[in-house]
Order: C-alpha cells, then structure tokens, then sequence
C-alpha cells in the first residue's frame, strides 16, 4: 500500500505520549528527523503491518496525553504503525471515549443511564452543566452505564495529561462531581469494592469470598487464601484433564449467552491451526451490570490464575484481557497483579516452574458497548473498528488475528477455579441439574443494600431482591440489562437459572436485577433504553442502524400517549422490532427491541 | 474472445430450496442456488467482484435451525440445509429493510429498488414526516467524480474496492458510528486532499448513485440524463499494454462515464484513472 499523510504535523506533547508507546522512530519514514541513513532505510511488508493492533493503545495514548485527536497526532501515528489515515480516523471516530475535534483536557462523563436515572442523574446533569459551562475547562459528556450501579449516580473525570488522572464520584452530587472534574488529585479515595458485595466476608461465598478480606495488592495474601491452588490441579490434570473437569462441571458461559465453556474450550483445543488465543472479555457495558469491575478490583489476582488456567488447557501462550476504559480502577490493579505474578514466576517463560509459556497483555477499551460482542471485540484489539463479523466462521476456528481463539467473559474465567478446587462433582451440585455452580447478580434500583450478590443458581427473584432489601412501592424488576426484560412484581417466583428465566419467557443475561419503583415513569426508562442502543449501534446493518432510530423516534412519540392514542406507533415497533430481531448481524441489534417488547407485554405499557 | 478459466472442478452438494431439491457447486452460496434456480432475491450490498459484507440485509432467507434469519449473498449452502426465501418471516425482514432505507435514504437512483418496494408493500411514509434521514449535501470538490452521500446506504462496497479487495489505496473508510456513520477520507477532508488516486473503482461498484461521474452529476442536474438514449460500446483501453475493456456510455454522440465489464477475467470491471476518466480527448473537436 502506498500510504498518503497531509501537511499536519504532531505536537510534541503528540509525538512524547505515541513514542512512549512505541519508542522513537527509527527514520524519517517514521516520522524522525531527515538523515542519510534513510536512504538506506525500508521496513515493509508484514514487519511493518503486523503491528496495526497498536492503533487502539496509540489512540488511548494520544487522548490520554491531549485529550483529544489532532490531524498531527494521528498521522503521526499511522506512518509509526503502517496505517492508512482514513482507516485510522475511521477507527478514532468509532470510540465514544475519543474526540478528533478540540475539546477541553478534562472529561466528566456523567451517567444518565437507567439506574442513575431512577437516582436523579437529569437534576444532577443539569446541576453539573450549569456550573461547569463553556470556558470551564470541563467538557461534560453524558454517558451511557458507568458500571457503577451500586452507588448511583456516578460521574467518572478524565484529565489528560502525563500521566492522565481519573477521579470517580459516586454517589455524586453536583458538589461533588464537579470538585472531581476540576481537581481530580485530591478528589476523596473510592470507596473499597467490599463495598459493592453486601455479603463480604461470609464463608460461604465461592466467588466473592475473597472480595473484602484479601488486599487485592498482594500475591501473598492471595496465595494464603487458596490462590494458586487452582493453577497447580491443573498442572497435574494436564489440558485435557482440566477441558473433561470443566465440561462436567457443567459451566456455561456468564455474559449473557450461556454457551458450554468445556464445548468452547475443547473446539478451540483440538484446532489444529496455531497459535491460538485466549480473550477475556471484560468489556462489561450492560446497563446495569457491574460484576467483572468488581471481581477485578477486589479479586485481581483470580483473573489472572483463571485466565492462565483456560489458557493451558486450550493450547495458548498469550492471553488478551479486554478490559473497559470506564474502569480505570480496575484496569490499575489487574495490570499491577500481572506484574507481579509475571515477577514471581506465575506469569511469563516458565509458569510455576512447569515450562509453561503464558502472558497476559491488557487491551482498554474506549467506549463502545458493541465491542462485547465476541468478534468485534477481535476487530477492536486488531485495530479495526469495532464492527461484529459474521459467523460463521466461529471464533474457535477463526477469531483474534484469524487463529483459533477461546474468549470467555471475567466471571465464567473466575468460576474455572472453584471447579478446579472442589472438583467438577461438588461443584455441579450447587445450583440446579442445568444451571450450575454459584451465580453473581448485580443488584441495583430501588433496594436499600444495591451491589453484587452471590448465590446458586435456582434462588428466585423475590429471594434476590429480598437480600438486597427491596423498597416498598416496587413497579417493575428488569432482568438482564437493557438487552434483557422487564417482568412484574408478581412475577417474583421466577428461578432464577437459564432454563428457568427462559420457561418465563425472560433472560438472565448477565445477571441484572435493577429493581424500579415509579420514582421514573417507564416511558422514560424505555426511551433511555432505545437511546442507549442507537447511540450504541456500530451502523454496520441496515435494521439496527436504521431500527434503534426509528424505534427511539416512535417512544419519544408515545411518552406521553396511551391506548389508542399509542396504538399506531406500538406496531410500528413491533414490526421494526421484529425485523430488528431477525435480520440484524449481531446480538446487539437483536436484542434491541427485548425489554421494550417486555414492557409493552408484560407490564402494559401505554396501555 | 474472453477466455473463461473454469477453475477445480467441485463436487455437487444438495440442500432444498424452497421444498425443491437444489444441486449447487460446493462453496455456493444461497444466492448463487437461488439465482441459479432462477430465484429472485433483492440485493443491495452484494457485488459480484467484491466478498459479501452482508450489511444491508435485504436478501434475507429462513434456513431450518438457524435462530435468525441468514443473508443469503454470503452463507454458504450445506448439505441438507433447508432454504426458505419466500417465507413470511423473511418477506418481513426484507419490507421493513427497504422502509427502513427509503426513509433514510434517498433511493432515487437505485435501480430495482423501486419495484421491490412496490412488490414487498413497503411504505417508507410510515415513519412520519419527522423521521430522520442522513441529510447530507453532495460533496462536489473535484472534477472527476461527485460524493453524494444522501445516497449512501452504507454497503460497504466503496470501502472494500479502494481497499484490500482491489485497489489497495485505502483513501476511504467508515468514520463515526450507528446512525451518523458515513464515508469519509482522512480527517473528513476533501477528496483532493486525500489518499484517493482516482480510479473511479469506487464508482463502479456504487449500488445505489451516491457516487457518480461528474457529468452524469451535472446532466441529471440540468435533466438531460437520459439511459433510454444511451448505447454502451465496449473496447480497449488505448492507454498502456494492459488492454482492460473499457464500456463507453454515450449520449448524443458524447461519452458520458466509462465503466468495465466485471466479468473480465483480468480487471474484474476495476480500471485506472486513465481509462476511468481520460476519455476527454476524444470528443475535443475544438
């Protein structure tokens, strides 16, 4: 390819934050000054495309230095990485959390998405907007599910610079936001994620039970409360071993899809292209959903076994950990986990001493709720945008770079090591004969403990919501985030187990219960709802492209409409919520239209 | 004369098709079978010099076990498979696909898609007046060729075309997302300050008009475009030693855009800017 860069030139604050990244140019092809030596000088061919995953950590660089994407900057960073510029701006444009126009170095992205919203986040937007106006040096920036569900409404600041600085307001005031906005250094300390789990320190725990009672800093505290321990099993049982204790345990997956983790391991085991992959899918953007942040803030070291255990038993030496850039927090400490193990031996050339070859590399991502989906999460460390691609093929036969890749979200990876500890027959006793093991739920609404609530599979809805305290005057329970659906508060005998969920003709998803009472009127959550997905469509097919507008424009049309007034425009979704389910590429825009439907159906919505 | 390479020989694999048994080359789509059948299934990003993107959806077809609905441009029969292209589930999806577009879209160049909106019931106006459409300007900033992207239904095929399918210039991509995703060039700038070498190769593989020859811009706009009074007259590029076929559309004694047979087995309908554009000095008669 015959690369073409316009006149613009970085910064040296642009150039600094990209060579920090990739070191500094070796040539004026690079970017460098001119020398003679250029003349001597070509790198071409697959050495110089091979290294187009850099774009998205270039991009992150970048804005996290400025704060924004100049012209400069990023060609800069397309002639270091060999990328067409278009290519590139078609991938910096992608990203909700980056900007190609000039914007003040400070971000406060404040949720207004479903349980903020029942919290008051449009009075404390409003409020935030009033005070920090143009000229302040704050871009506010509305923004779709922070995962901060528990401590509702939350606002998260970003200021660029070297290094950039976050600060997260939660429960926020306007007070408060706007002091982390401004001096995000001396913003107060977020509260330990033992906060989120109501139950820490309860022994029965599987999951959580380390969650508040290890320093989620130290290996050695890990190590004496069972870590590693899974690691070693699985040493003994050898990879085949431990795919046969997974598939009996009967584990399936955790984000939403419930697929066989043992099938999924072993299809990827027995390919026999190389090499293969492991992705940890921690890209959690479900409205509502705030477990793997949790997990990973309390418990950083568990990822890091589980994912060097999946990683052994299906043949991979390099681990990708996709990680939310919403959660900063969380990206610090796994990545200091990663050290550390890496320093001691857990991690590297030689793991454990057994001659096991394993790594893990962290990937944030920039805002794009699209990128959990399993393969445009692929396209997005690639460096591509983050469009789903269509299947088949299968990611076990052809995911990341095109290899055979296993991709398993944080809490399916965290639910491998009891199975390894206990043994698949103990662990396949908890929960119901379909849905095993311990499950995690992410309480949040109208309860007076929100957080996440370990239990096995097969507890009931009422048993959750009783747990968390559930308020008075409860109107609705919705199951699965905002791809999932509403059921009644009658309806609170529901199990709570995939089999269970589905007879009621709702979804577990990833496990969200957001409890409403009628603080918010449900037109309006239903118009955050269709928000959420047409601002988060990736715009690759025409039904969701076109679908999420369309349905948005028609419940804005009715927020305020009932019975024959609404009639017209509820078909109207019906039918593009139908074609929206059939037709579109991915899961995205297939679920759209769910907890509308739902609402209409089982709640009487508009009626 | 064109020499057809036949390729490996495949085997046959059958699958049913629409209660028919159906016999098809393996590695046929469904398309491939039902055109072949003599099936007629709309397409709009399908392009047979380009690899489905299957974005648009509009070829839509039930297959027994699938939970969706599958494109049938890009899913490879199987054997056994049973294809139902003319389901209601199907004939559906394909309806709200064309409102959806003609609602967003202005399709008034799009060839056929006025009659599949006739036969599939589609009624774009049920969106209401206040429906939201892409709203954009043509982009007129070169003498070649013009980007009207209020035409643009995203296929895609631009894209593949000035990247690693064919051209390998990559001046082109998606930029933005969802609903506001549109093409553009680096930077969103004008085509003259971009990667863009002018093939044109963009152009031929446009299903819908959004990019056309600068004179067929001009003569629509002025109302002297006129197809019916057009012939097509297919040649050699004079140029250099290649030889790719060049077809001639002319009007009143007037080349009016030059396009290239996709079925050439060399060119596959792609040309350079040269035999794209550089007809002028045949008709300079000053």
């Amino acid at each position: 390819m015959d690369l073409h860069f316009g006149d613009s030139k970085p910064t040296d604050d642009e150039r600094a934050a990209v060579d920090a990244l990739l070191g500094p140019p070796e040539s004026s092809w690079e970017g460098a000054d001119r020398s003679d030596a250029d003349l001597r000088w070509a790198r071409g061919g697959r050495a110089a495309r091979d290294r187009r995953d850099l774009l998205l950590p270039g991009l992150h660089a970048i804005n996290d230095r400025v704060g924004w994407i100049s012209d400069g900057a990023l060609d800069y960073l397309c002639r270091r990485l060999t990328v067409p510029p278009a290519e590139a701006y078609g991938v910096a444009t992608f990203y909700a959390m980056f900007s190609v126009k000039p914007r003040p170095a400070t971000v406060l992205h404040v949720c207004t998405d479903l349980a903020c919203a029942a919290a008051g986040a449009s009075e404390l937007c409003a409020g935030i907007e009033s005070r920090l106006g143009p000229g302040s040096g704050v871009h506010v920036e509305r923004s779709p599910c922070l995962g901060l569900c528990e401590r509702a409404p939350a606002a998260l600041a970003i200021r660029a610079g070297d290094p950039v600085r976050t600060a997260v307001s939660a429960p926020a005031t306007v007070r408060d936001a706007v002091l982390a906005a401004s001096a995000p250094d001396s913003a107060p300390e977020e509260p330990p994620a033992a906060m989120a789990v109501p139950q820490a320190g309860d022994p029965a725990l599987t999951l959580l039970g380390r969650v508040g009672v290890v320093d989620p800093a130290s290996l050695d505290d890990y190590r004496a409360h069972g870590g590693y321990t899974a690691l070693r099993r699985a040493f003994d049982l050898g990879p085949a071993g431990v795919i046969r204790e997974v598939t009996d345990s009967g584990l399936v997956g955790r984000g939403g899809a419930a697929f066989p983790t043992g099938r999924k391991w072993q299809a990827t085991a027995s390919q026999p292209d190389h090499p293969h992959y492991l992705v940890c899918n921690a890209d959690e953007s479900e409205p509502g959903t705030f477990k793997d942040r949790v997990l990973m803030e309390g418990d950083p070291y568990a990822l890091v076994e589980a994912m060097t255990i999946a990683a052994y038993a299906t043949g991979a030496h390099r681990g990708y950990l996709y990680l939310r850039g919403e959660y900063p927090r969380a990206i610090r400490r796994v990545q200091y986990a990663i050290d550390q193990a890496r320093a001691r031996g857990l991690l590297g050339d030689d793991v454990l001493g057994q001659g096991y070859v394993f790594d893990i590399e962290i990937r944030r991502g920039a805002g794009a709720y699209i990128c959990g989906e399993e393969t445009a999460l692929f396209n997005s460390i690639e460096g591509y945008r983050g469009e789903p691609r269509s299947k088949p093929p299968f990611p076990v036969e052809k995911g990341l770079f095109g290899k055979p890749t296993v991709e398993n979200n944080v809490e399916t990876l965290v639910n491998v090591l009891p199975i390894l500890t206990m043994g698949a027959p103990a662990y396949a006793a908890i929960g119901t004969g379909r849905s095993t093991g311990p499950k995690l739920f992410c309480v949040s609404g109208s309860v007076d403990r929100p957080g996440i609530y370990e239990l096995p599979f097969g507890a009931t809805l009422g048993e959750v919501l009783e747990l968390a305290g559930v308020r008075p005057g409860l109107r609705a329970v919705l199951l699965g985030g905002a791809a999932g659906g509403f059921v009644r508060p009658d309806e609170l005998g529901i199990p709570l187990t995939f089999e269970g969920t589905r007879e009621a003709g709702t979804t577990l998803g990833s496990g969200v219960v957001m409890a409403f009472d009628g603080t918010v009127p449900l037109p309006r959550l239903l118009l955050r709802i269709a928000e959420f997905f047409r601002d988060e469509s990736c715009g690759q097919c025409v039904p969701c492209r076109v679908g999420t507008v369309r349905q948005e424009e028609a419940l804005r049309r009715i927020a305020e409409r009932t019975g024959a007034a609404a009639a017209d425009d509820i078909a109207l979704l019906r039918d593009v919520g139908r074609a929206m389910r059939d037709a579109s590429i991915c899961g995205l825009g297939q679920t759209a239209w769910n907890a509308v439907e739902s609402a209409i159906d089982r709640l009487g919505a508009y009626e | 004369m064109t020499v057809t390479p036949l390729g490996i020989p495949r085997r046959l694999l059958e699958f049913t098709l629409d209660g028919q048994e159906a016999r098809v080359p393996e590695g046929s789509t469904i398309l491939d079978a039902c055109r072949a059948a003599g099936k007629d299934i709309p397409t709009l990003c399908e392009g047979d010099t380009l690899t489905p993107k299957n974005a648009c959806r509009v070829c839509v077809v039930e297959v027994e076990g699938a939970r969706t609905l599958v494109p049938a441009c890009s899913r490879r029969a199987e054997p056994g498979m049973e294809v139902r292209t003319d389901t209601e589930r199907a004939r559906h999806s394909r309806r709200i696909v064309l409102e959806l577009l003609a609602s967003s879209v202005d399709l008034s160049t799009t060839p056929k898609v006025a009659g599949w909106i006739k036969e599939y019931e589609a009624k774009p106006d049920r969106f209401g007046p206040d429906a939201a459409r892409l709203n954009e300007e043509p982009r007129v900033d070169n003498d070649l060729y013009v980007r009207d992207y209020d035409k643009c239904i995203l296929c895609y095929k631009c894209v593949d075309a000035c990247g690693d399918q064919w051209q390998n210039t990559f001046a082109i991509s998606v930029a933005g997302r969802g609903f506001d995703a549109r093409i553009a060039v680096e930077h969103d700038a004008p085509l003259t300050d971009s990667a863009c070498v002018y093939c044109g190769n963009c152009v031929e593989v446009c299903p819908t008009g959004a990019l056309s020859f600068k004179s067929e811009f001009d003569m629509r706009a002025a109302g002297t475009w006129d197809e019916s009074a057009q012939t097509e007259t297919t040649t050699v590029c004079a140029y250099c030693g290649v030889g790719c076929n060049l077809t001639l559309h002319v009007q009143d004694n007037e080349i009016v855009k030059v396009t290239s047979p996709h079925d050439n087995p060399v060119t596959h309908g792609n040309l350079c800017i040269k035999g794209r554009f550089g007809y002028q000095h045949v008709q300079n008669r000053g």
